[in-house]
């Protein structure tokens, strides 16, 4: 279900804890897997929690409790605005208003063409650098005003 | 010993104790939710809150540990407050149903917020709602209700030993559920119902049949496995409507199985069958019980005219309660007829022991174990709670070890496994006993042939969990008492015993396993392998009791004579001549001896369902009528009494009475492995509907093998497979089992499917069907 | 980068120089001399632990409990595993200051570990990074090889018999993470939910082993005590609150970022390094230590030196030393409703009044700000916080009230003026 690479970064995470806590390594396994098939299906978790040998009931719960984890089909790229207090102070909602705009979608949405999707994030420990922007999920990018709004969706196009 | 002050009262608790092990000590309740003694402490409703001297904060009572000297005030304004405080925060999302709430009358929510006088009114926003879940056939879910205190979700992690139910989401979205598309299979699963303190999980079985109110409860004992739960039988209108646990900490905790849960449904099933009747002419007619039990004498007394005492054999089900069977016993005894037997689903009767076989300790016992080595056993499904208790066992560091064919999770850590061929049982113990000798250095056993058997890893593995260590026992699982090599099993494991201390015990299969040795009904042996004239049969059914079911029927089917005593219509209009219709447990009073030997009496909870009677009665009768003496019995007490006469314990025995010659052997080919699946081991719960939808239930229907086996056999998981066994046939899906080894092909026994085929364990032929 | 002065922590980081953060550089500005001193002269755990008294550092995760203390709760003699965590989960609104330790300078911080890990007899040691900042996460990772290539890290450490085993687990979008237990939780592969305490983690930790936790800035700060003495450190700040402190500046000055200064500088000192107020607009209002922190008005803020006590005094709390500016222009019943829909959002759901209430606190709030406030919403909102703060497994119960308490005693005109005339005095976020 998951490729030889992402089972060998699996195994990697596996490595970092105790032999008889393999379940430490489920967080780090499920965010693999989603790297490399974007979102979590409940068979890819199931499938997961058997490799890490956890019950699937325990890996769900993992799923759905920590929210950069996607359970339903999102866009090539998803677009996470940090509106909390901080950020909003600096722009953080004129950024998430002109991408809604850009892209015509709102929060939870994704375009039709599937290219994007665009989320409301919580801080992220960045605020310094606000307004900001997760590229799925991983990629940081710091005061998106909309110049540079214009500018990063170009590169994604 | 720590000294502490509860609202004004002085006591003293051992260090360790929480605030509320204190109260509970001296009777002060203090209002909770998510706390319950045999669960891990969550401290999350936060219901408990009190109020304790020189804290800044109100403390939950039952996550807080007593300090010496320490002042709580369980009702004082600062713990009143917040627990009202708390109270609110329930009630503001939990839906005002109470009047068609399942758990109106015996809800924790609903108790206390009358108490607290509080409801939801300042609340003006929106209320939850929570999609309810699919948990099987057993629990029904109402989840809006939920009030998260994670009872259910702790209870199958750490008591049923696997977490199938989670709480998924967080924060005000959290909500319990399986895994998408699974169900709650464990076989201990309907107590969440009784840990859920509101109405969000409740009986299935059970949902919308009555007001708690309207039923009256009366104990009982329950009638499957050898532990004996302790049953509150919930009656309404003279019929049983829903069983709960008893709570006794000697037996059963505050658990059930389901087994003893929902088997209750066959108490109200359309099969129960409530007139005498004789079959005439090949055809069924109702009788008065004068005629039918007239009927039963001069049939009996005319076979053994005809054809002697030998030609008549009395069976029973080790379910049938001591004073039915001792009854049974001197009934037959007054007819001269020797051969009355309740080991119906044993293969070996050559094994004689001192006493009675038991667990050879109380259950207590052998939960503070060191070290326990269970062999042929499916311990989950045999003896469910048994198996839990082991399970927290290990927790508090027993090392669990088993001889198995197959390799069946426990749920809990095993520190050793060692898995045979069925055939190889025998072999397999040897090789541990092996291992013993060389470990201590002792000589091997005279009695014993080793051949040529040598000591694999897991075998010495096994051996070291027993080494050095104070409490140790040995127990044999039904695997083992019905095995065709029962005898060999037993004095191989005896000598393991001898050799380290351990402590040799049975794990009776049945609620009066014990008691029937104790009344001595098991003098007939394989009753059915030369057929019978006459059998009188006592709550059995031939093919779902009898190991070799085929054979069991088909001399039930050559016979003149067949005498069921019977609550269930289907299998006794099939063979029998006459059926005098007897009352299931739960219309008569009776004995269970349980596995460590400790005899229940309980009385009937219900009258009997139209004419049925007690069977103790049905035999005290005959005997009157057939004019023996001492059947005068005016109640089931007196009959007990003189069953049990003196001591039990004295009575019990493990040790061998004569010495069994053991001799290694090898064996190949294709053999099956069969169990009696959990919801087919008796009367009740194989016409238990609900029980009947199970995943337990769904598993005994396969065929399973492991995947080198099924590649050989040219099967695949899904097909069909047709299996052969002395002439008898079955036809069954085919599943996957790496537990086993290969060439072994598992198949349940005593099933509606697998009724025609022979011994559990023996050679077999399968082919896609 | 946005360090704007430096200290203990970014003491000598040459932020224009793109390997800045590498082992190399680390090494060249004094790193790994401290824990070569260790080895070198055989100092014992006793002494570092006096040290660390002795510098008065206090945990810079938010509740500012002193150190040296705290390293002295390890059980000695367990025989079994023991464990040091550190929290790198930064997720309180406002704090970005770890964020840039991990990226700038985080040898600092396996170097403080490694000498947590010889101070208290602990052998294994995992840092715990906020899911959010996952490419920080990578640097760390990278990091950490650095260390090991160099027998910095790992078994024998410098050819001693000492070993210490660091490994990196990310967080995946849970706040409550921050929370040391909860974090211990979701370290060990579970929701992050919060443990009631006691028993505390120095008994009862990761595993169910005895566990030591701090920030990171806390572990940070640890070389330069060890290398330049404790009560160097101690007199860079002031007594009780030695040391500098990161403060993540955030909101509406002219120059938003981490300020390393010395604690007790006065916030109109801070606020100027940050090149004053944005556009030139008045000060309204300062969140002091985090989002969790009870909001100080202008007034009372300039009064204040950056320190754990005085700002204490003043009524809120330094907590994490993230410094949250308003000017004029802020709505603050619109900010109240962006927090409180947070601590909705992160409320882990396990305990009562934190589960229910912080949506009930929110559902109010949120009709407030929309022109559906009702005369007693005021008071209920009062009435629900004393029956959350004080009654929850963790201090996120706490962190939700103190907000909706500190808006309430300041500015509790603005919510009236909202709920009698429909409309807000000030424009909302946006
Ligand atoms: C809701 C909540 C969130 C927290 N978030 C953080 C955090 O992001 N980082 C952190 O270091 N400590 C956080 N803490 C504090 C930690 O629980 C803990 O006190 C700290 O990590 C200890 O380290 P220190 O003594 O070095 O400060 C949080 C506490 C609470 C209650
Ligand atoms: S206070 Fe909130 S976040 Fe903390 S444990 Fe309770 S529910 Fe979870
Ligand atoms: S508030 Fe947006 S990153 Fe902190
Ligand atoms: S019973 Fe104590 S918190 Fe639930």
């Amino acid at each position: 279900m998951l490729s030889q690479e992402s089972l060998a970064l699996i195994d990697r995470e596996l490595a970092k804890y105790p032999a008889d806590q393999r379940r430490s390594a489920i967080m780090g396994a499920l965010r693999i897997a989603q790297t490399e098939k974007r979102y979590l299906t409940n068979e890819l978790i199931e499938f997961v929690a058997s490799y890490v040998r956890i019950p699937p009931v325990a890996a769900y719960e993992v799923a759905t409790f920590y929210n950069m984890y996607d359970r339903k089909p999102v866009g090539k790229y998803k677009l996470t605005v940090c509106t909390n207090l901080p950020c909003a102070l600096s722009g953080g909602y004129t950024t998430a208003d002109y991408l809604k705009q850009k892209l015509g979608i709102g929060f939870g949405e994704t375009t039709a063409d599937g290219r994007f999707t665009l989320a409301e994030g919580e801080c992220m420990g960045a605020c310094g650098y606000a307004p900001v922007m997760l590229v799925n999920n991983h990629s940081m990018c710091n005061h998106m005003t909309p110049d540079a709004i214009d500018k990063k969706l170009a590169e994604l196009e | 010993m720590l000294e502490i002050e509860i609202d004004g009262k002085k006591l003293t608790v051992p260090s360790g104790s929480t605030v509320m092990d204190a109260a509970n000590s001296i009777g002060v309740h203090i209002p909770h939710f998510c706390y319950h003694k045999k669960l891990s402490i969550a401290a999350n409703c936060r219901m408990c809150l009190v109020q304790v001297e020189k804290a800044p904060k109100p403390l939950p009572a039952c996550a807080t540990p007593v300090t010496d000297g320490m002042k709580v005030f369980t009702h004082s304004d600062q713990a009143v407050t917040a627990q009202k405080g708390v109270m609110e925060f329930l009630l503001i999302n939990h839906p005002l149903d109470c009047p068609i709430c399942d758990q109106g009358g015996e809800c924790q929510l609903q108790d206390l917020a009358v108490g607290y006088g509080q409801s939801g009114s300042r609340y003006q926003e929106e209320k939850r709602v929570v999609a309810n879940k699919d948990l099987g056939p057993l629990i029904s879910t109402d989840m809006t209700r939920c009030i998260h205190c994670s009872r259910c979700v702790r209870f199958t992690e750490e008591i049923a030993g696997y977490q199938e139910l989670g709480m998924a989401n967080r924060g005000e979205f959290t909500e319990v559920l399986p895994f998408i598309g699974k169900t709650v299979n464990s076989e201990i699963s309907g107590n969440v119902i009784d840990l859920c303190p509101v109405g969000a999980l409740t009986s299935k079985p059970f949902r919308y049949s009555a007001r708690t109110w309207e039923l009256s409860r009366r104990k009982s004992v329950s009638p499957h496995d050898g532990l004996g739960s302790n049953l509150v039988v919930q009656v309404k209108n003279h019929k049983v409507m829903r069983v709960l646990p008893l709570e006794n900490e000697a037996i059963n905790e505050c658990w059930l199985a389901d087994r003893d849960r929902f088997s209750y449904e066959a108490l109200n099933s359309e099969e129960r069958i409530t007139k005498p009747m004789i079959k005439q002419g090949g055809v069924w007619q109702e009788a008065d019980w004068q005629t039918a039990l007239e009927f039963v004498a001069n049939g009996l007394k005319g076979v053994i005219a005809e054809h002697g005492r030998e030609s008549v054999a009395a069976v029973a089900t080790p379910h049938s309660t001591v004073e039915e069977l001792f009854l049974l016993r001197k009934l037959m005894s007054g007819l001269g007829v020797n051969a009355v037997e309740t080991r119906l689903r044993a293969a070996d009767f050559a094994l004689k022991t001192a006493g009675a076989t038991w667990l050879g300790q109380s259950i207590a016992e052998l939960a503070a174990s060191d070290a326990v080595v269970v062999i042929g056993s499916t311990l989950r499904k045999e003896q469910p709670l048994l198996a839990q208790r082991l399970r927290q066992s290990v927790k508090k560091g027993l090392k669990l070890a088993a001889i198995n064919p197959h390799g069946d999770d426990l749920l809990t850590a095993k520190a050793a496994e060692l898995v045979v061929r069925p055939d190889q049982l025998v072999e397999g113990v040897l090789q541990v006993l092996k291992a013993v000798a060389e470990a201590k250095g002792i000589a091997l056993p005279a009695n014993v042939d080793f051949g040529s058997i040598d000591i694999p890893a897991e075998a010495r593995a096994v051996a070291a969990v027993l080494d050095g260590k104070e409490k140790t026992a040995i127990l044999l699982g039904n695997i083992a008492q019905q095995h065709p090599r029962y005898g060999e099993i037993y004095a191989a494991a005896t000598a393991i015993a001898e050799a380290t201390g351990a402590k040799l015990g049975v794990l009776g299969e049945a609620a009066n396993t014990v008691g029937a040795q104790l009344v001595g009904a098991e003098t007939g042996g394989d009753v059915f392998a030369k057929p019978r004239q006459a059998y009188f049969m006592l709550n059995a059914e031939a093919e779902f009791d009898v190991q070799n079911g085929a054979q069991a029927l088909a001399a039930v089917k050559q016979a003149k004579l067949v005498v069921a005593l019977s609550s269930f219509s289907s299998c006794a209009l099939e063979h029998a001549d006459v059926i005098l219709p007897v009352s299931p447990f739960s219309e008569t009073s009776g004995t269970f001896v349980n596995m460590e030997g400790r005899a229940q009496s309980f009385n009937g909870v219900v009258r009997p369902l139209g004419e049925t009677r007690p069977a103790w009665k049905v035999l005290r009768v005959l005997g009157n009528l057939l004019g023996f003496a001492g059947f005068d019995y005016a109640s089931s007490e007196e009959i007990r009494d003189e069953a049990l006469a003196g001591d039990i314990a004295p009575r019990l025995s493990n040790a061998l009475a004569a010495p069994v010659a053991v001799k290694a052997q090898s064996a190949s080919g294709l053999v099956r492995l069969g169990e009696v699946s959990i919801y087919q081991a008796d009367i009740y719960s194989r016409r238990a509907p609900s029980l009947q939808k199970t995943a337990d239930a769904a598993n005994a229907t396969l065929l399973k093998a492991n995947a080198a086996t099924l590649a050989k056999l040219g099967l695949a998981a899904g097909e069909l497979a047709r299996v052969e066994q002395a002439g008898g046939t079955a036809e069954l899906q085919v599943a996957l089992d790496a537990g086993l080894l290969d060439d072994v092909i598992r198949v349940s026994a005593n099933h509606p499917l697998t009724r025609a085929l022979a011994a559990h364990v023996g050679a077999i032929a399968v082919a896609k069907a | 980068m946005t360090v704007y002065a430096k200290g203990v922590v970014f003491e000598g980081v040459d932020f224009d120089n793109p390997n800045h953060w590498r082992l190399e550089e680390y090494v060249k500005r004094g790193g790994y001399a401290a824990l070569k001193k260790i080895l070198n002269e055989k100092i014992t755990q006793d002494e570092i632990i006096a040290e660390m008294k002795t510098s008065a550092l206090r945990g810079r995760g938010g509740a500012g409990f002193p150190t040296g203390l705290k390293w002295s709760f390890m059980p000695r003699n367990f025989p079994g595993q023991k464990y040091l965590v550190c929290n790198t989960d930064e997720g309180e609104p406002g704090t970005f200051k770890d964020l840039d330790i991990i990226v700038s300078n985080p040898h600092a911080l396996i170097e403080g570990m490694i000498i947590g890990g010889y101070a208290m007899g602990i052998t294994v040691g995992y840092n715990y990074i906020h899911g959010e900042v996952f490419e920080a996460y990578e640097r760390f990772e990278e990091a950490l090889e650095e260390a090991r290539a160099a027998g910095f890290l790992g078994d024998n450490i410098l050819g001693t018999d000492f070993c210490f085993q660091l490994h990196a687990h990310h967080g995946y979008g849970a706040y409550i993470c921050g929370e040391e237990t909860a974090l211990l939780e979701s370290l060990e592969g579970k929701k992050g939910q919060p443990r009631f305490k006691p028993p505390f983690p120095a008994s009862y930790g990761l595993y169910g082993k005895p566990t030591t936790i701090n920030n990171t800035e806390t572990f940070a700060s640890v070389p330069y005590i060890i290398r330049e003495g404790g009560q160097k450190f101690l007199e860079l700040g002031k007594p009780n609150n030695g040391g500098t402190k990161l403060f993540s500046v955030s909101g509406h000055v002219n120059r938003p970022g981490n300020y390393e200064i010395p604690l007790g500088t006065p916030f109109s000192e801070l606020l100027e390094m940050c090149g004053g107020m944005r556009g030139g607009k008045k000060l309204k209002a300062v969140i002091p230590g985090g989002s969790s922190a009870p909001v100080l008005p202008a007034d009372i803020m300039m009064q204040c030196t950056m320190d754990y006590d005085s700002i204490a005094k003043a009524g809120s709390m330094l907590g994490s030393g993230a410094v949250i500016v308003m000017d004029e222009t802020v709505c603050m019943v619109s900010a109240l409703e962006r927090l409180s829909y947070f601590y909705h959002e992160e409320s882990c759901g396990q305990c009562t009044p934190c589960r229910e209430g912080t949506g009930w606190l929110y559902r109010i709030v949120h009709r407030i700000a929309h022109g559906e406030g009702r005369p007693e919403d005021l008071d209920l909102l009062a009435s629900i916080g004393d029956n959350i703060a004080g009654r929850t497994i963790c201090a996120l119960g706490d962190a939700a009230v103190f907000p909706v308490r500190g808006m309430l005693k300041h500015f509790r005109s603005e919510f009236e003026y909202m709920i009698e005339h429909k409309t807000r005095q000030f424009a909302a976020l946006s």
